[in-house]
């Protein structure tokens, strides 16, 4: 029993002391990493086979359709068809394309999405490297798929590709913006930017103490992951399939792989910032059970995308960048202000994480903001709505 | 081990920075200045400026060459592909840097650095190098750390009237 | 350990590489890229001060996050004025923008 309450530490253990009896210290350690560093790169891959699945079938329901249903029970094999349809299908490089970048991308777009797992905390004490620079890691991270986009966009020498990669460019640089400030304010507020201390430090999950900081980095993080109703860069109706329309087979499956990849990385990160990461009823006591909640609440936030997936239109490019810069801007900068005040008063030296009267301070400031910009909003929207008839509002 | 791993890091480094400057191509030498950026930055880890390899990444990779990459993209003429790369002094030019290399490899092999250049470093980089970071940006270098900011805020400006489009 | 002076003679290197970019390139992107790699080299030698002579003072790091700022914003600024030039002349090469000459 002792030993399932903290299994997965303990199995690590045991696993170290077992190849620790016939291998050197520097052997064990290689081996180590070699295994952890299998596991990261595996969750993308992982990730798409089972959220192909359940996304089809969300927006299969939320239109009122069944969704795959031929593939093994409930079609939970359809994406293994998918995938062996992938593999065997014909690599095609265009004749124009400009060859060793137009293969280089996929590559680099599929390793950016594995190279977000190192820091994201499953458990206690599992996290592949708790660096002190986590929540800033992450960030980086997401421009290496900037380049990687432009890299395909522009090497497939095609006009739809290219008009995707432009697309790219100016969407993940304006909603970098809200993006890192709303990590800011939870770096603020925990005081450190390690992924695992800022969750050790989560009494309350953000998500009712800093509601702004939380919509603000799920838009943001949607729009930075492509997902609708930011899919601008790959808008079928308007550009085909954007920026990897001249990509086929295995390489199109890296493509699909880090969009999958990204999307549940995305959702692992809300988790570790807003949600309490692995924190849950009885985790003290048994923390084996902090990565089924981790995986709960990261599924639950997927749920959410998908669901915003399948209700809402799409954005046009001029409406999503004024989103960015006139409301989620704003909207963060004036939480990480208030925050950063509330924060001052009252503080006592050696303090981690927030006291309770500063975390209801910050609910009230995050409610006010809130309100402030909805209020705005909607006089915008009905300004419009009287020049032009709600039609296009 | 460092050595060895110092050794290809600074090799992949400088072969990416040469492809640079002598790639005909503009975008591939945009894209080979990222491969230098990254080299950079994996330097700076070597260091243990943990903070300072994310900013790289985050500023170079994330930010100035997607600027470098989109002007190129929106002056397609420019990467025509039969330009020549390089104007009439480049002989020349090669035979400074070549000279200036030579003479500053000669200068920081010869001078003797207070920590003994040949050894360790003096003591090991802080745990809270980054908590220091902070704390120096908002107390002896707080007016420092502002002008930088009105410097990105007037570059900012600067650079949107300049580029718009006049009617 | 890495000694300083390697550090320094990598930097030595890159920063002559980006004078060679600079000087040479009949292209303005080119050029600035050239300026880019020669505030990198720069940024090396910050950084390996900072590590070998001053661990426990901030000062090398923190003149490197300026050199990017900086960095930043030349980039900004200077693109803006290329692109410009684009337009008005339909070319970016140094050797034909020479309105300027008598």
């Amino acid at each position: 029993m002792d030993y399932l309450r903290n299994f997965f530490v303990n199995l690590a253990r045991s696993w170290t002391a077992w190849i620790g009896g016939f291998l050197p210290d520097w052997g064990v350690n290689l081996v180590n990493y070699l295994v952890v560093g299998i596991i990261l790169v595996l969750m993308p891959v992982i990730a798409t086979l089972t959220l192909t699945w359940m996304e089809r079938k969300v927006i299969g329901r939320i239109q009122n359709r069944i969704g795959p249903n031929r593939v093994g029970p409930w079609g939970i094999f359809q994406a293994f068809a998918d995938a062996v349809k992938m593999l065997i299908k014909e690599d095609i490089v265009p004749s124009g394309a400009d060859k060793p970048v137009f293969n280089l991308a996929p590559i680099l777009i599929a390793g950016a999405a594995a190279l977000l797992w190192a820091v994201v905390p499953f458990g206690r004490g599992m996290i592949g490297q708790n660096l002190n620079i986590g929540a800033l890691y992450v960030v980086a991270v997401g421009s290496i798929t900037t380049i990687a986009v432009i890299m395909a966009g522009w090497s497939s020498n095609n006009k739809f590709a290219l008009l995707g990669a432009f697309r790219v460019v100016a969407q993940l640089l304006s909603y970098e913006i809200p993006m890192v400030l709303s990590i800011a304010t939870v770096v603020l507020v925990t005081g450190t930017m390690r992924m695992g201390d800022i969750v050790e430090r989560q009494v309350a999950p953000f998500i009712v103490v800093l509601p702004v900081a939380f919509i603000t980095y799920l838009l943001a993080a949607a729009a930075e992951t492509g997902r609708a109703p930011f899919d601008l860069l790959e808008a079928d109706s308007e550009i085909v399939a954007g920026y990897f329309v001249e990509y086929s087979g295995l390489k199109f499956g890296w493509f699909y792989i880090a969009e999958y990849g990204n999307l549940f990385a995305i959702a692992a990160i809300t988790t570790t910032l807003f949600l309490g990461g692995w924190r849950g009823p009885f985790v003290s006591v048994a923390p084996a059970l902090g990565p089924f909640y981790f995986v709960i609440k990261s599924v639950a936030v997927i749920f959410v995308l998908m669901w915003i997936r399948g209700t809402w239109p799409r954005f046009r490019i001029d409406q999503m960048l004024a989103f960015a810069w006139k409301v989620l801007v704003p909207a963060s900068l004036a939480n990480l202000l208030w925050s950063a005040i509330v924060l001052q008063i009252g503080r006592q030296p050696e303090q981690l994480g927030p006291t309770i009267v500063q975390m209801i301070l910050l609910l009230v400031g995050n409610v006010a903001i809130l309100a402030v910009t909805g209020l705005l909003l909607g006089r915008a929207a009905r300004r419009y709505a009287a020049q032009h008839g709600w039609a296009g509002a | 081990m460092q050595q060895a791993i110092f050794i290809i890091l600074a090799l992949l480094t400088l072969g990416a920075a040469l492809m640079t400057v002598i790639t005909r191509n503009l975008l591939r030498a945009a894209l080979w200045l990222v491969a230098t950026f990254f080299g950079i930055a994996a330097i700076f880890i070597l260091l243990r400026a943990e903070f300072l390899a994310v900013a790289q990444i985050l500023v170079y990779v994330g930010a100035i060459s997607t600027l470098i990459i989109f002007a190129i993209m929106l002056s397609r003429g420019i990467m025509d592909p039969d330009q020549v790369r390089f104007n009439g002094q480049w002989g020349v030019v090669g035979g400074f840097a070549a000279l200036l290399f030579v003479v500053l490899a000669v200068i920081v092999t010869r001078v003797p650095w207070p920590a003994a250049a040949g050894g360790a470093p003096v003591g090991d980089a802080p745990a809270d190098a980054i908590a220091r970071l902070g704390a120096a940006f908002v107390g002896p270098y707080a007016i420092p750390f502002e002008v930088a900011s009105v410097l990105l805020v007037v570059a900012m400006i600067g650079a949107i009237i300049i580029a718009r489009e006049r009617e | 350990m890495v000694p300083l002076s390697w550090y320094l003679i990598l930097a030595a290197a890159l920063f002559c590489i980006g004078v060679f970019g600079a000087l040479a390139r009949r292209n303005a992107v080119g050029i600035l890229m050239g300026i880019e790699l020669m505030l990198n080299a720069v940024n090396i030698n910050l950084v390996a001060f900072w590590r070998h002579i001053g661990p426990d003072q901030m000062t090398g790091q923190l003149f490197a996050i300026f050199v990017i700022t900086v960095a930043a914003a030349e980039a900004a600024v200077g693109l803006a004025l290329i692109i410009a030039i684009y337009r008005q002349r339909n070319t970016v090469n140094v050797e034909e923008i020479d309105m300027m000459k008598g």
